[in-house]
């Protein structure tokens, strides 16, 4: 059977009620209208795509492109349409998407991420240091969360940790669904004139990091980079790496303190953290509003007809949130075990940064919790400034006491 | 149980390695799939079967 809805005004992004918990929307739209279209906050519709096996078939079938240049491709926030002329590779099909994946796999691989895990390790314990020689409450996300996923993305791209209040700013108006157009087309020109000021300096100077190799070995007139395609790639590195891992600490660390009974499992069995990580990714599936593409030729999903052109939206949560595939989805279950959650998404652009992120997380839960065993939030967790309508999903502010 | 691997697909993304360490490797350089016991043992077979079906790019498949 095959169906057309008529776009309505239904407003995205949908709201939550839990802070922790997907809007819950998306269960009548899974159960009752797989498929369905919205109207976005920048104008224009898409379709919302809430079914596990659907999201999965977006996300790896070359019929949805994620190719940002296609007149008509979605977006959620004002400024997007800019980065979206000319996109990084997040935003590309094949066969330019894996030219320019293939550049930075090495830097990616589990291996690499082991011989990273000490330098992370004592980043977190210094920082764990500093943290409790201050006076409580103090604000986690700026005194651990972002540091944390800050300092190891720097370290590996060989961007002056020093700068990363310019650019953390900058990249704040980036990612909000506050911003307007102008805000982030200023923020915009800042990243750009700094990170082209940092690939000048790697050129004369070039050191032992992900961003010299760059410059040295792929771009012109050596390889086949261009300055401003660099320029880009890095940019997306530097924000992909810093917002969501911070996202996942903070969020992370409220959704165990409100499971006492999770985090107790834990704590008696650490050997559990792995299975606790790949819980906590599909429980919060921060990146739920990211994989947005666009049907590149008429195609059926659901029983719902997707014309060539037509923006489509396939909701991580949604997924993994679907009790077809996860039994009592609103069970954060430490012992649950699964790893085919879709919250670095799937196929070709599945998450190159998964494996740091997982080390990152490893780390900052086995020693966050350790270090400072009475840690609690300071204010009641409803009242916490979350980052409703960003792109990836987590808190601004997180007061904890200890 | 005969596993194979596709390199021209594989994306890198180690789920492979991650799920079946004994099974599959990443290549140093280039971080692609390398099947390392095409045939595995009785007890690595869960876990090679459970990453052919995460891998993400579709890369993997049994005969
Ligand atoms: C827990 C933290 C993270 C989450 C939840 C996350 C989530 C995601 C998701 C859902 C995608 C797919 C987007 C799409 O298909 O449109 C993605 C892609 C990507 N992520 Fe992550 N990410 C995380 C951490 C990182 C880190 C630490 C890095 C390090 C640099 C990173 C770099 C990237 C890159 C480069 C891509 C694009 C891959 C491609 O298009 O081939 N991410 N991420
Ligand atoms: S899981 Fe698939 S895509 Fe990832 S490294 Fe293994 S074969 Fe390649």
């Amino acid at each position: 059977m095959s169906q057309t809805t008529t776009p309505d005004s239904r407003s995205f992004p949908l709201r939550r009620q839990c802070p922790l918990a997907p809007p819950p929307e998306y269960d009548r739209l899974r159960a009752e209208e797989p498929v369905s279209k919205v109207r976005l906050p920048t104008g224009g519709a898409a379709w919302l795509v809430t079914r596990y096996e659907d999201v999965r078939t977006v996300l790896s079938s070359p019929v949805f492109s994620a190719d940002g240049t296609r007149p008509g491709f979605p977006t959620l926030l004002p400024g997007q349409a800019q980065v979206l002329r000319r996109p990084p590779f997040i935003r590309m099909d094949p066969p330019q998407h894996s030219f320019y994946r293939r550049m930075l796999i090495q830097e990616f691989t589990l291996k690499r991420i082991k011989t990273m895990r000490p330098g992370i390790q004592a980043s977190v314990n210094r920082l764990l240091d500093d943290l409790l020689a201050m006076t409580p409450p103090v604000d986690l996300v700026e005194a651990f969360a972002l540091p944390v996923s800050s300092l190891v993305i720097c370290q590996l791209l060989g961007v002056p940790y020093d700068d990363h209040e310019f650019f953390q700013s900058r990249s704040k108006v980036g990612v909000s669904g506050q911003s307007t157009a102008e805000q982030f087309a200023a923020a915009l020109g800042e990243l750009r004139a700094y990170m082209d000021g940092l690939i000048t300096r790697k050129q004369q100077e070039p050191g032992d990091d992900l961003l010299s190799k760059l410059v040295t070995e792929h771009l012109e007139p050596v390889g086949e980079l261009r300055r401003d395609e660099l320029l880009m790639m890095c940019l997306m590195l530097l924000n992909a790496g810093h917002e969501t891992t911070a996202n996942m600490i903070s969020l992370g660390t409220v959704a165990l303190l409100e499971h006492p009974d999770q985090l107790a499992a834990l704590r008696e069995n650490p050997e559990l953290l792995p299975d606790a990580i790949e819980e906590l990714l599909r429980y919060l599936s921060i990146a739920d509003l990211v994989t947005t593409r666009i049907a590149a030729e008429e195609t059926e999903l659901s029983g719902t007809r997707i014309r060539a052109g037509e923006g489509v939206i396939a909701l991580l949560a949604a997924a993994d949130w679907d009790p077809a595939v996860f039994p009592e989805p609103e069970r954060l279950d430490v012992h649950r075990g699964n790893r085919h959650h879709v919250a670095f998404g799937y196929g070709v652009h599945q998450c190159l940064g998964q494996n740091l992120a997982r080390a990152e997380l490893e780390i900052v839960f086995a020693t966050l919790f350790e270090r400072i065993p009475a840690l609690r939030v300071a204010v009641p967790v409803d009242e916490l400034p979350y980052k409703h309508g960003n792109l990836a999903y987590g808190v601004h502010e997180l007061p904890v006491t200890w | 149980m005969r596993i194979t691997a596709d390199t021209t697909i594989c994306i890198s993304a180690g789920m492979c390695a991650l799920t079946a360490p004994g099974v599959f490797d990443q290549g140093d350089n280039d971080g692609l799939v390398a099947v390392v016991l095409p045939d595995p043992p009785e007890e690595l077979r869960k876990a090679a079967a459970e990453a052919v079906r995460l891998c993400p790019s579709g890369a993997l498949g049994i005969r």
